[in-house]
């Protein structure tokens, strides 16, 4: 086979669309002005992030003045759960969440338990759904914060969040979503979801990166994390990303303008990779439910082999993806979302994310799965575990 | 540049590991990790006059576990007992020419199941070798270092 580079690690990042990029470089060397000064090139400046605010704002159904740019994802989901928590400690001091989050939220919570407050973490099925039930059964007189990510980074499960925020609404919590994943994957309209707080992030949708947003709904009370000057209505101190901003707006305008052509081509490439998959290679699982899931998302595990050795052949012919191996991870742990999902630790090891994205074509899938076919088949020719062995070399557990 | 956390040594031994399979009536066989922890070598030898005149690997692990297990069979291959017993870890490493520090759990690995083939031969045998007094194969003193803290047992 002819050697392609094959990018499919779209959920960890995306290439800048070349319109966002044009859009943006003006904004780096000629209309480069301080957003707060007041003269003529500040004044477009202003001009050029008033705009991609509306842009931002269009995409998930928000009003402008709702939408407070942050520098990640990461900066809003922090923001959002710290000071949303911090700011209502009056009334308690209880915040629920779920097993799956993003680490931007995880960490948080820790950071917030460190401080006193006590943190329910809900399970999920073993399709990676949180039960609105188990969730309003966690409320206390003391919870003041719900924070349950959109859809899952890893397995792409999208939550019941307009279910969750009508219940944290019932029993007047605050209530946060991280839809990191979910922009432009999803049609979001924060109105019919009922969210309080949702953060989203530029270079999950061919924006650039050190750019993301946390819409928080007016008359949400909100304090700064940031302090210094005026900037983003006073709310988040701090000289804006002038070209960040506006390569946002841009890919946020392009990613509205697209959505539902990009659901249908990514969703189905991913039915089709999924497909071939399973009637290629033995042996693999599918992690996560397939219904209502993100489109360009497959979690797969290829049992008898460990990821991060597939993860390198797989590199080794050009093609990108990720593992949910704890020997890929810093920390040497497995994927805590498929922990939570009840997926066995030696298939966790086993478990590789593919998350196909716009620049994807049929041929590139089409090689991945050649690639996987070679590469699985030799690991597993390697491998002291074996569907004949079983899980064990020997038959005896050590 | 590709797996640039590797250098070429590792990358050869884990794309094209050395004496991968398993021996036909081996003298000794010996197994060491487990897929739970991520990684679990298999190895087996053919003895001769106290030399090993054959080793076969299979892993289940990650590069650096499948590059360790190649490069450890080929190192004891052609020796005596005493002296792949000898063998250690950080023998193991200098072999591959380093793994990255994270990595390095992989290398216990292959020392740990050479010497658990060896104590199978000797069991077998019925031979003693100093070089495995206080040898236990069923000992993990792994653990510590392989983000394996949750295992089930």
């Amino acid at each position: 086979m002819e050697k392609r580079n094959v990018y499919l690690d779209y959920s960890a990042t995306t290439p800048v669309k070349d319109e966002v990029l044009e859009k943006m470089i003006p904004y780096f060397t000629q209309n480069f002005g301080n957003p707060s000064s007041l003269y003529t090139i500040g004044q477009e400046s202003k001009q050029a992030i008033a705009e991609a605010r509306e842009q931002v704002a269009a995409l998930i159904g928000a009003e402008p003045r709702e939408i407070f740019f942050t520098s990640s994802g990461t900066e809003a989901d922090n923001w959002a759960v710290i000071e949303g928590a911090e700011s209502r400690l009056k009334r308690g001091n209880h915040v629920i969440s779920s097993k799956i989050e993003h680490h931007a939220l995880l960490h948080s919570l820790e950071y917030l338990e460190k401080r006193g407050y006590s943190v329910t973490r809900l399970d999920v099925d073993g399709d990676g759904f949180v039960s609105p039930d188990a969730l309003e059964s966690a409320i206390t007189d003391r919870t003041t914060l719900i924070s349950v990510m959109y859809a899952n980074n890893e397995i792409g499960t999208i939550q019941p969040i307009a279910e969750i925020a009508g219940i944290a609404k019932r029993h007047g919590i605050l209530f946060h979503t991280d839809a990191v994943q979910a922009l432009g994957n999803l049609r979001i309209d924060v109105r019919a979801l009922g969210v309080d707080m949702l953060s989203v992030s530029a270079h999950k949708i061919y924006g650039p990166k050190g750019i993301g947003a946390l819409y928080v709904r007016k008359g949400v009370l909100l304090p700064s994390h940031m302090h210094g000057g005026a900037q983003e209505n006073k709310k988040r101190a701090g000289t804006e990303n002038l070209a960040g901003i506006v390569g946002f707006g841009k890919a946020a305008e392009l990613a509205m303008r697209d959505l539902d052509a990009h659901v249908e081509r990514v969703g189905a490439l991913r039915d089709y990779f999924v497909g071939r998959v399973r009637e290629a290679i033995p042996d693999v699982r599918i992690n996560g439910s397939l219904e209502r899931r993100l489109p360009g998302n497959a979690n797969i595990t290829f049992e008898y082999i460990e990821g991060e050795a597939l993860l390198l052949l797989l590199d080794l012919d050009g093609i990108s993806v990720s593992t949910g191996s704890a020997c890929s991870s810093a920390s040497l742990t497995p994927s805590h979302v498929l922990t939570a999902l009840g997926v066995p630790v030696e298939m966790i090891h086993g478990s590789l994310r593919f998350t196909i994205g716009d620049f994807t074509a049929k041929e590139d899938i089409d090689y991945t799965v050649e690639s996987l076919v070679k590469n699985v088949e030799k690991l597993r020719s390697i491998s002291s575990v074996s569907r004949e062995k079983g899980w064990h070399a020997n038959g005896d557990v050590q | 540049m590709q797996m640039a956390m590797y250098n070429d040594k590792v990358i050869a031994h884990f794309t094209n590991p050395h004496n991968v399979g398993e021996l036909l009536d081996p003298d000794g066989e010996g197994t060491y990790g487990s897929p739970v922890c991520g990684d679990m070598m298999k190895i087996s030898i053919r003895v001769e006059n106290e030399v090993i005149v054959d080793a076969k690997f299979k892993t289940f692990g990650c590069g650096s576990a499948i590059a360790s297990s190649s490069v450890a069979t080929d190192m004891i291959i052609g020796k005596s007992i005493d002296e792949a017993l000898e063998i250690t870890n950080q023998d193991v490493l200098d072999e591959l020419g380093g793994l990255p520090p994270i990595k390095t759990h992989c290398s216990v690995l292959a020392d740990h199941a050479i010497r658990s083939a060896i104590y199978d031969y000797a069991k077998r045998s019925g031979r003693y070798y100093a070089g495995l007094e206080g040898f236990d194969p069923n000992a993990d003193e792994d653990d510590q270092d392989h983000g394996c803290d949750m295992e089930e047992k």
